[in-house]
């Protein structure tokens, strides 16, 4: 089988990661909702281990899809980990939005 | 060669060890075995002084002895050695000797004092600085030993610290001594970047080959070095610390303040003689700075009440004679009168150290007297010893004094009269403060009269030797007739020839000194013995009197002239400067505090204010990345 | 158009529009259920790309792990759309204000950057299992196992701070 960058190119992947990357940052400073801003920079994360991996290919080279994996291990505990901060919050001022979380006052 | 090594680390570190002791264990050890420890390590000094000196006198070979390299600059190159020589052996023995005999004599004298141990301390202290700065080879040695004595000697003058009018007098004394000292560093280092070298023997042929060459430089390094040598030998200027220095214990003031440190100058300028030699100008300055130096001290001697006042003052007026002489490049008369005068005067500040004993502290002549039949042992010696000084026949100031002048007649007549006035003035107060002290009624109270009492064996002991020492230290140069000379022979290549033939000039000259002496001694005798008169009370004190009595009010105007100004620039500073400065770092502080408080409001704690800081910051990140080339 | 180039534009159009509308939508629960999609759609991306083990290691984690986590957060915490809070203008914004900032300066970026120049294809066997494995237990071993740690330490950290804290006496 041919490489399949020959007949997309590599620089489709790059729009579609940008734009997917960009919509990940309008949703992190549009919404206030913590959750839906958890979301958000999942899907930045997505689009940067999509970049990897076409890279990866247009390399040929095991790297950077190893690399993804160990972001995927990270980001799994880094969502577990975070909700669960989540839930704390939630459960201590009832609110989940950005704009109540003021703690971090110096 | 190794044996000498040896022997010299032997000379040299027994006394710092016995400071380490007593230092370290001195309190533990008790008093008796402190005093006997300090006094033992400079015996064991003076012994391997005596050794060198029966070696030397007769090789006659310097022993130069080069421990290892110190400092290597390219060219530049200092080594630590010691050079032992004719010179500094000399200076050794007495050193080391008169030393042993004050520290026996304060086992006794320093008792009921609850710090002896570090009084002990600060003597070996002393005495191992002493010995550097007398057998160092090269000039920074030399300087290592020239401060060290500095320090033991503000620490024994302020000894008794919680006195604050002491701490001043020790203040003083270095303070005075640093600017001597600055003199001193500035010779070393002209001579330093001149030839490379501070080594004594290769600036000696250094100097020799460069004759004619640089005499500007040559001169101002010999000026520089001089007033060096005025500093730690009390001359004028820089002599007001000496009779404040009189504020340390008595044994102090004999050893540190009459027989050795004072002498250091006269040591230094005799060590770089080649160097003097060839600045006449600076010579005569020398002279004339002796001679009146001579000549102030002895005047402000006459009034003075305080004994120990008057013996001070009676130094820096030999210290000046001896100056008179080396500005005639007689070095080897100059060096005749440190020793019999270390003799002599070590044995004067005793006795007074012996007397003020016996009176518990009084130090003022007008309270004491009569006290011949109580201290016959201290009145015989102190007598023997101003007879010394005075310049009566047989003993042995006579013989040293009497070649100053005869030096000083050959070379200037007014400077010869300057000195043989300051001699008879010297005759009449050292017999004033005799007949004050010992002649007449006592005039103390009831209480003292009644505690009168000799002192014990250790104080008299060293009274004793001094006193037969000075009686016949005269006999090692006698005139026509000089053993010290032809000791001295090999290092100052003129004394053979200035020997003076003994013709009907200098009989003359003898009896005439020997008649002002007599004179000295017979005003004394008049006023104080025939006519029984009592220096009056400080206040009543008027005329020429009350300014000899205030020292010409030379400290006043030293206050005036120098310590005023001084203060009141530090308090302008202090004022507008200092404030200036602190208000500008202040301001930085303020401004940099006020910036932090602004820039704190903008971590207000919100989390979509971070976000947009986060992604611009993003930008700017990307931007730099990517767009900057 | 090949098939592929198809098949890429489809999946491309799912990812951006899914993931555009979990952004958008008002009830979190619906955007929990586009960013599903748009993982899946991911995965095709990956499977597009022949990494396999890619493919299925992403949906398990993000589809079935963390999805799971995510509905289950917000079901715990019972919110729908009116929880959401009005935001102020300013706000909104300094948000479409800021995404310009980033669109420009992207722009910018492709519009200076060079034309890739094509790459050519030696058949080399890079990224199946087998190799991966091994790339995974020689070459990245270490970070490998620390990966593991820290997937224990974030689960010991998520109980801890899940528990109910105790009463205080």
């Amino acid at each position: 089988m041919n490489n399949i960058l020959t007949q997309i190119g590599i620089e489709n992947y790059i729009f579609l990661c940008v734009t997917l990357f960009c919509i990940g940052i309008f949703g992190v400073l549009y919404r206030r909702n913590a959750i839906i801003v958890f979301m958000s920079i999942e899907i930045m994360l997505n689009a940067v281990n999509l970049l990897f991996v076409a890279f990866s290919t247009y390399h040929q080279d095991t790297q950077g899809q190893v690399f993804v994996f160990f972001s995927m291990a990270v980001a799994a505990a880094e969502v577990a980990v975070g909700l669960a901060i989540l839930v704390s919050i939630f459960r201590n001022i009832g609110s989940i939005s950005i704009d109540n979380l003021k703690n971090l006052k110096g | 060669m190794a044996m000498d090594t040896n022997l010299a680390l032997v000379l040299l570190l027994t006394p710092f060890l016995g400071f380490l002791i007593n230092v370290f264990f001195g309190k533990s050890l008790g008093k008796s075995a402190s005093g006997i420890i300090g006094t033992l390590s400079v015996v064991v000094s003076f012994i391997v002084a005596v050794s060198f000196f029966l070696q030397i006198n007769e090789t006659k070979q310097a022993i130069n002895i080069q421990l290892f390299d110190w400092i290597q600059i390219s060219k530049f190159n200092v080594s630590f050695g010691f050079l032992l020589d004719q010179l500094s052996v000399l200076w050794l023995l007495f050193v080391t000797g008169i030393g042993s005999l004050i520290h026996l004599y304060s086992i006794s004298y320093m008792h009921d004092d609850e710090k002896m141990h570090s009084f002990f301390a600060y003597l070996n202290l002393f005495i191992f600085f002493m010995i550097t700065l007398v057998v160092g080879s090269n000039l920074l040695v030399m300087f290592i030993g020239w401060e060290g004595v500095g320090l033991c000697s503000y620490l024994l003058i302020g000894f008794w610290y919680k006195n604050q009018s002491y701490n001043d007098a020790a203040k003083k004394a270095f303070i005075m001594n640093r600017i001597g000292d600055l003199g001193l560093l500035i010779g070393i280092f002209i001579l330093g970047s001149l030839f490379s070298t501070l080594d004594f023997a290769s600036l000696q042929t250094a100097i020799a080959a460069a004759k004619g060459v640089d005499t500007f430089w040559l001169s101002i390094a010999a000026l520089a070095l001089f007033i060096g040598a005025c500093g730690k030998s009390a001359q004028i200027p820089l002599y007001t610390w000496l009779p404040d220095a009189m504020a340390g214990p008595t044994p102090v003031s004999a050893l540190i303040h009459a027989a050795t440190m004072v002498t250091a100058g006269i040591f230094m300028v005799s060590r770089m003689h080649f160097l003097f030699d060839l600045t006449p100008e600076i010579q005569t300055i020398i002279a004339v700075i002796g001679g009146v130096t001579s000549l102030v001290a002895a005047t402000i001697g006459l009034v003075q009440n305080d004994i120990k006042k008057v013996l001070a003052y009676s130094t820096v007026s030999q210290l000046g004679l001896m100056f008179l002489a080396l500005g005639f490049g007689a070095y080897e008369v100059a060096i005749f009168h440190v020793i019999t005068h270390a003799f002599f005067k070590a044995c004067l500040f005793l006795g007074s150290g012996s007397v003020i004993h016996g009176l518990h502290g009084e130090q003022d002549m007008r309270k004491m007297g009569g006290l011949k039949k109580a201290m016959p042992i201290t009145f015989w010696t102190m007598l023997i010893s101003s007879l010394a000084i005075s310049g009566v026949p047989v003993f042995s100031g006579f013989f040293s004094k009497d070649e100053i002048l005869m030096t000083a007649f050959h070379h200037n007549i007014p400077l010869w009269v300057v000195g043989s006035v300051a001699s008879i003035m010297t005759a009449f107060y050292m017999f004033r403060l005799m007949f004050l002290t010992f002649f007449n009624d006592f005039r103390g109270t009831e209480e003292q009269k009644h505690h009168l009492h000799e002192s014990p064996a250790l104080i008299t002991f060293p009274l004793i030797v001094l006193a037969i020492l000075a009686a016949v230290g005269g006999l090692i140069s006698l005139p026509g007739n000089s053993w010290l000379n032809e000791y001295l022979a090999p290092l100052f290549a003129k004394a053979g020839t200035e020997e003076h033939h003994l013709g009907t000039t200098e009989y003359m000259l003898m009896a005439i000194a020997v008649v002002g002496g007599f004179i000295g001694i017979g005003i004394a005798y008049a006023k104080y013995i025939k006519q029984n008169t009592v220096p009056s009370e400080d206040a009543e004190i008027t005329g020429v009197s009350k300014v000899l009595y205030n020292k010409y009010y030379i400290d006043e105007l030293y206050d005036s002239l120098f310590v005023a100004p001084i203060n009141s620039l530090s308090k302008l500073f202090r004022d507008y400067v200092e404030t200036g400065i602190s208000s500008l770092v202040f301001g930085l502080g303020k401004a940099a505090n006020e910036l932090s408080y602004q820039g704190k409001k903008l971590q207000n704690g919100s989390v979509g204010l971070y976000l947009f800081g986060f992604v611009l910051g993003m930008c700017a990140i990307i931007s730099y990345l990517f767009l900057a080339q | 158009m090949s098939t592929v180039l198809i098949l890429f534009c489809v999946l491309s159009a799912i990812t951006l529009l899914t993931a555009f509308l979990t952004i958008f939508s008002r009830n979190p629960i619906h955007s929990a259920i586009y960013l599903v999609i748009c993982f899946f759609s991911i995965a095709g991306h990956y499977l597009l790309l022949n990494a396999q083990f890619l493919a299925i290691v992403h949906i398990i984690v993000y589809s079935g792990a963390i999805m799971i986590l995510l509905l289950f957060t917000i079901m715990l915490m019972n919110l729908n759309e009116a929880d959401e809070v009005h935001k102020p203008r300013f706000t909104r914004l300094g948000a479409i204000v800021s995404f310009c900032l980033v669109c420009l300066v992207l722009i910018k970026i492709f519009i200076n950057s060079k034309p890739i120049v094509e790459y050519d294809y030696t058949g080399e066997d890079y990224q199946s299992i087998k190799v991966l494995g091994k790339a995974l237990l020689n070459e990245y071993m270490v970070p490998f196992e620390f990966a593991s740690i820290l997937l224990l330490v974030a689960m010991i950290g998520t109980v801890l701070l899940s528990k109910k804290e105790k009463l205080e006496k």
